[in-house]
């Protein structure tokens, strides 16, 4: 049997978004569990447009407490990059995948060999939140190289003219920071989150989404009013943290697909 | 006249530029979120030290109330039983009892001028915290320090000084409990209140413009101690200057004084348990490329010492590079040598040094013994003794018993 790899992340949303879908990108920290991978393929099947994997990492400085326990479990259960990235290789999700982690882990890996060995495993984006614009060359040029999307973060701190500079160095998505602060739960949209996903439309071409502070279906379909599409990560994450399992998954993601069909 | 100043090269410890660099170390490897912040704190640093009214006041401020300049003290029963002649400059007679203190004055003006009205810290040992949190009191600003559950167990004191002083002290209960995690709950707080918080950093180390900005604010400890030292040896110049290294802001301030202006050799010394200069590679944590302690997936490994204020498994990134280029050598000293040099110190010349302090000692005593040839008999050699030890006693008092 061969495995299809994964559909490629950029020419994905770029198509749902013509077809006026909203996009849809959940979070699963990679290794977290012993389900996670099958998590990954239910999600796809729960109406994700792509899904984003987290590679952990000891210091992940972006992210609050329940990615941190999501990190440090996976951590606790001999995670590495590496076995991550085999594991994706070794499944069929039929959406695109996109990673997230922090830099050391590239630069100990080497900028060409992590992008090659995320394209070899179907991976086709890559979120790195600790290269801002200035430090992103080295690689988002080998990951250019490798068809690797180097999706980057726009923030609702950044300045406009600076926004237009990351847009233009921006594949993929723009991953659009909806609040001051890092990953986790909020009981309300901050009210940052649509003033930069509207600043951050009229910047650029590319699909638009929002993350970080996206915590129900409610949320979501707010901010798909503006945005093109929301990463969810800690409202997830904490699901299966708390023993949900796939179905708490797939129902939970299912509800907001739901929800910003309807609009 | 320095290198620099007569424009033949480049100074050693100079500008690092826009892009933050020492060499191929530092930059600014934050997110987005808190790119601007650092922008705007490097452009209002910029102005502030050009701005000779700012440069007034903080001396002054240094003067009168953090107790500067801060003494050398020759140490004759020492150097008497080591061979080399031995001089301390006196960071511990400080006010808090540190060297700590001249860099969050500055900072607290800094922010003051900016208009922020709170300050973040993290702490290791807790004598930066308490800097902040003097620096806070003296202000009257809001205060928030970040300390590792294992250090505020260690240092329990200090955390009762930091509250003292109005400061709200919360332990760090991910990852390893120390110094590292601190840094990363400090960060965490200031993407989420850069509007009216100035996140004050302890140490030469984090994202451009912090480790510059940090070694600026220490360089008066190196810049005073290389003149106080030519006065006591006829205008001549000490053979070594040695510092002990956590992220190395009392070794960065003091070779500002000497790597340019001086050909004094220069050491820092690192706790063995966290020891990036010998056990590291370069990577980024923290916002900054330097040495780190790391696995072979790049996971931050834990570092351990007797000294809290020395548990971290980086170093400040213009520490890689002034070993980079030969001009500083890092060397290590061992949780058994540090007891002694402590006890050493505490006996031959009636001062009881930080155990971070005493690290730079050990070695020194070290290479004096075994006839290193930085330390030949008769050397003369500057050490700058980082704090006073009042917050180890009881700590060694158990170790010892
Ligand atoms: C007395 C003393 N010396 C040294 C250090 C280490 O810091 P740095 O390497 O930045 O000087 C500390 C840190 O807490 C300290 O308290």
């Amino acid at each position: 049997m061969t495995i299809a790899a994964a559909p490629d992340l950029a020419t994905t949303l770029a198509d749902h978004r013509a077809h006026g879908r909203k996009l849809l990108v959940p979070y699963v920290t990679g290794g977290m569990d012993d389900q996670w991978l099958v998590t990954v393929e239910a999600l796809a099947g729960a109406g994700a447009d792509a899904i984003e994997i987290g590679l952990p990492f000891s210091d992940p400085m972006i992210d609050g407490p329940t990615v941190q326990a999501a990190s440090l479990a996976a951590l606790e259960r001999g995670t590495t990059p590496a076995g991550v990235l085999a594991d994706l290789g070794r499944i069929s999700p039929g959406v695109p995948l996109v990673v997230m982690t922090y830099y050391n882990l590239v630069i100990r890996t080497g900028h060409r060999r992590m992008a090659s060995s995320l394209a070899a495993s179907g991976v086709t984006g890559a979120i790195v939140p600790d290269l801002p614009l200035e430090e992103v060359g080295p690689w988002a040029d080998a990951a250019d190289a490798a068809g690797v999307a180097t999706v980057l973060l726009v923030a609702p701190s950044t300045p406009d003219e600076r926004m237009a500079a990351i847009v233009e160095r921006c594949r993929g998505f723009v991953y659009t920071v909806g609040r001051m602060g890092v990953t986790g739960e909020q009981r309300q949209l901050a009210g940052t989150a649509l003033d930069v996903a509207a600043r951050v439309k009229a910047a650029t071409s590319l699909p638009v989404c929002v993350g970080i502070g996206i915590s129900d279906a409610d949320q979501a379909r707010q901010v798909c009013e503006v945005a093109d599409g929301v990463i969810v990560g800690s409202a997830l994450v904490r699901r299966l943290l708390e023993g949900g399992g796939v179905e708490a998954a797939v129902d939970f993601i299912g509800g907001i697909r739901r929800a910003i069909d309807a609009g | 006249m320095t290198a620099a100043e007569g424009g033949a090269a480049p100074a050693i410890m100079g500008d690092p530029g826009a892009a933050g660099r020492f060499g191929e170390f530092g930059g600014r490897f934050v997110p987005e979120s808190l790119v601007p912040a650092c922008m705007e704190l490097e452009a209002a640093f910029r102005a502030a030290w050009a701005d000779p009214a700012f440069r007034d006041e903080l001396s002054s401020t240094l003067a009168s109330y953090g107790g500067r300049p801060t003494p050398v003290t020759e140490c004759p029963r020492l150097s008497a039983e080591l061979g080399v002649r031995v001089l301390l400059k006196r960071e511990d007679l400080a006010h808090t009892g540190s060297h700590k203190i001249n860099n969050v004055v500055g900072q607290a003006l800094l922010a003051r001028r900016m208009g922020k009205t709170r300050l973040v810290a993290e702490t290791g040992a807790g004598q930066h915290g308490v800097a902040t949190a003097t620096a806070a009191a003296r202000y009257g600003m809001a205060c928030v320090v970040y300390m590792g559950e294992v250090d505020t167990a260690r240092q329990a004191l200090n955390v009762f000084r930091m509250e003292l002083l109005g400061a709200e002290v919360r332990p760090v209960t991910s990852g390893s409990r120390t110094l590292k995690d601190a840094v990363n709950e400090a960060l965490r707080d200031w993407v989420a209140t850069v509007e009216d918080t100035h996140y004050c950093l302890g140490s030469v180390m984090g994202p451009h413009p912090y480790p510059w900005i940090v070694r600026e604010l220490q360089r008066v400890v190196g810049d005073e101690a290389r003149e106080q030292c030519r006065v006591l040896l006829g205008g001549a110049d000490p053979d070594v200057v040695v510092a002990c290294v956590g992220g190395g802001s009392n070794a960065a301030g003091t070779f500002a004084g000497f790597a340019d202006a001086t050909t004094s050799a220069l050491v820092g010394v690192e706790a063995a348990g966290g020891a990036a200069m010998a056990n590291g590679i370069p990577g980024v944590l923290h916002g900054m490329r330097s040495n780190l302690m790391q696995d072979e997936a790049g996971q931050i490994l834990e570092a351990e010492s007797i000294s809290a204020g020395l548990d971290y498994p980086g170093i400040g990134p213009e520490h890689a590079h002034l070993a980079a280029v030969g001009r500083a050598r890092y060397e290590t000293a061992t949780d058994a040598e540090v007891l002694d040099a402590f006890q050493l110190l505490s006996r031959t010349e009636g001062i009881i040094p930080a155990l971070e302090s005493a690290h730079a000692l050990a070695w020194v005593v070290r290479a004096a013994r075994a006839g290193d040839d930085m330390v030949r008999p008769g050397a003369t050699v500057l050490i700058t003794l980082s704090g006073r030890g009042d917050k180890d006693v009881a700590q060694v008092r158990e170790l010892l018993a």
